[in-house]
């Protein structure tokens, strides 16, 4: 029988690789060297289905705040803070510890344990018994991940949310989301004709997306949970970037309804459309600020594509962006104090930060097919799509721009990423 | 011999069972211990291809379509205009340029003699910049032929409108030989 089972597990991975749903992998590509160094000790385990400290690891070194001890440096694995020598690790020039182990396992139910240390005043600084199922052992190891990070840096952790994104074959296109890592992909849905521009309900429990499935483009929102949705705009022309407002109840929207591509605000509970933009030129991608005061969109009423911004109720219709001759697609950090945006020069697209009060604009990435920032949200990283080698990938660099890393598919291109916020 | 037997008829059984929990499984979002966060349980049915996306038929990317030739051999004739149906732009630019005009007006004299005959115009772009702001262009472009067929006396009734931004290009290739292939409005009558 073990035996059989062998050949069970081969079997399932050999007829699986090529099969299952294509995952994201993740690559570093450019790592920060000055970042706070910590060491994450392998935890205790025993057959485990997820390595929880390498996962943990993994979160707390793309964060680009912190420099991780290689494994094999490492002269103890200690699992809990009795078993830590500090003085060892005062020697390795390291400042924070995580010790942990994972027990139980009956009836695929685990308990994790993990402490957080101070190496040079060795002392705790946190220390929690988490239960997970199997199947949640990762979203688990994201937490503690989370609680890490804030605990060292003052701000929030966004290991544990998750990110939504298309991909593309020439068969089909897929409206996916999975945790930040990549790990856990599902489909949320699927068609031959292209999915576009998935928005977040501010409490992550609907998307609204662009779908052509009727061969023509429509607005849908989705409840995440039941799969169940409704199409909320098809108009005559287009109907495209929905944008929820920051208290849920509207949708701004671009429709041409009317002739050229404008800003629409639509209620979802009343079903109100009310336009807020009537130029002759192109506006379009929408995005509320955190305040839900103002929309800032794209508009080519200038000659070229620059941002603007809008009173969310219409009306003072202002510039907002000037350097670069291509500044289109914004996001705003949850703060509102910054606007990420496709920042292009002479056919070079690159992700770019401005600053809101100074209007200084930060270039954080290198091109030239960088497009779609979406903030995480604690506002530390710009996660983007972009394209190299003819492969369509997504990236995440941060803030101070140090640290790049490359979530790659398996098969097929992935595009227009949206961090849940 | 008898094992790599044995290995078919589980790797097939397994194949087929995959298959089938693959497409129960995405149903919805899996419940996370975050309920909280509002993805809740969905092991009941969520959205799933066939039955709520229906309509969508796939006719897959088609490319340069190009193909109206079921309305007769002068859409085939290269020395006729009418044989040509894509209409390409210039770089962020919904202009048409000089060398497409005696094409969009071949058409447009066509659809003035037979009223009945209907055409759609899609709009494409190529794949840099934004997407959104792809379909804005591409939207654009479809109005502009659109334009110059209505100021010929084309009927508002005989043609449709839509733009697929870069989403559907006609050449997979990030190059300018690739681009200026894809920023393109395309031509097809309606059978």
């Amino acid at each position: 029988m073990n035996f059989l089972k062998k050949i069970l597990m081969l079997g399932m991975l050999v007829a699986f690789a090529p099969l299952s749903q294509a995952e994201l992998t993740i690559d570093i590509t450019e790592s920060s060297d000055s970042g706070t160094p910590v060491a994450v000790v392998p935890f205790a385990s025993s057959g485990a289905p997820v390595d929880v400290s390498s996962v943990i690891n993994a979160d707390l070194a793309r964060s680009g705040y912190f420099k991780m001890l290689a494994e094999q440096t490492m002269r103890s694995r200690p699992s809990s803070a009795s078993a830590v020598q500090f003085p060892e690790w005062q020697a390795l020039n390291q400042n924070y510890l995580v010790v942990g182990q994972v027990g139980g396992g009956a009836g695929g139910q685990y308990n994790v344990q993990f402490q957080l240390l101070d190496v040079l005043k060795s002392s705790q600084l946190l220390g929690y018994q988490m239960n997970s199922s199997a199947a949640d052992l990762r979203r688990t190891a994201h937490q503690i991940a989370d609680m890490i990070f804030e605990k060292l840096t003052g701000k929030k952790g966004a290991f544990s949310g998750r990110i939504a994104y298309v991909t593309n074959n020439k068969q089909q296109s897929q409206l996916q989301v999975a945790d930040t890592d990549g790990f856990n992909p599902q489909t949320i849905a699927s068609s031959q004709e292209p999915l576009m521009s998935p928005s977040w309900s501010p409490d992550k429990s609907k998307m609204a997306y662009v779908s052509f499935e009727r061969k023509t483009a429509a607005i849908y929102v989705q409840i995440l949970a039941t799969g169940q949705r409704k199409r909320v705009a098809e108009f005559p022309g287009i109907n495209g970037a929905p944008a929820w407002s920051p208290d849920g109840n509207k949708l701004a929207l671009t429709l041409s309804k009317d002739g050229s591509p404008d800003i629409y605000t639509l209620n979802l509970m009343t079903g109100a459309l009310t336009k807020l933009t009537k130029s002759y030129s192109i506006d379009t991608e929408p995005v509320w600020s955190p305040d839900g005061g103002s929309i800032v969109f794209t508009s080519d009423r200038g000659g070229k594509p620059q941002l603007y911004k809008v009173s969310s109720t219409g009306g003072g219709e202002t510039r907002i962006t000037f350097s670069g001759d291509y500044n289109a697609r914004a996001s705003f950090s949850p703060d509102g104090k910054s606007i990420a945006m496709v920042h292009g020069n002479g056919g070079d697209y690159r992700i770019g930060v401005m600053d809101v009060g100074s209007k200084s604009i930060n270039v954080l990435t290198t091109g030239p097919a960088d497009e779609s920032p979406s903030f995480a949200p604690n506002g530390t990283m710009v996660l983007y799509a972009t394209k190299k080698g003819g492969t369509a990938y997504l990236s995440a660099v941060s803030l101070d721009g140090k640290m790049q890393q490359k979530l790659a598919f398996s098969n097929g291109g992935v595009r227009e990423p949206a961090w849940a916020p | 011999m008898k094992l790599n037997k044995l290995l078919w008829v589980l790797l097939v059984a397994i194949f087929a069972l995959s298959g089938c929990s693959e497409d129960e499984a995405t149903d919805g979002l899996n419940a996370g211990q975050n309920a909280a966060s509002g993805i809740n349980d969905a092991s009941t049915s969520g959205l799933n291809g066939a039955s709520t996306l229906s309509g969508m038929a796939g006719a897959g990317y088609t490319g340069v379509t190009g193909n109206n030739s079921f309305l007769g051999p002068e859409f085939t004739d290269p020395n006729n205009p009418l044989s040509r149906s894509t209409i390409y732009f210039m770089l962020d630019s919904s202009e048409v340029q000089p060398d497409f005009i005696q094409v969009i007006n071949a058409h447009a004299k066509y659809l003035v003699a037979h009223p009945n005959q209907k055409l759609t115009l899609e709009g494409h772009a190529d794949e840099r910049g934004s997407p959104e702001y792809n379909i804005a262009l591409g939207d654009q472009r479809a109005k502009a032929v659109a334009g110059m067929m209505k100021a010929q006396g084309v009927s508002d009734g005989q043609l449709t409108l839509i733009s697929y931004g870069e989403e559907k290009p006609a050449v997979f290739g990030s190059d300018e030989g690739s681009y200026e292939r894809n920023r393109r409005a395309e031509l097809s009558y309606q059978r």
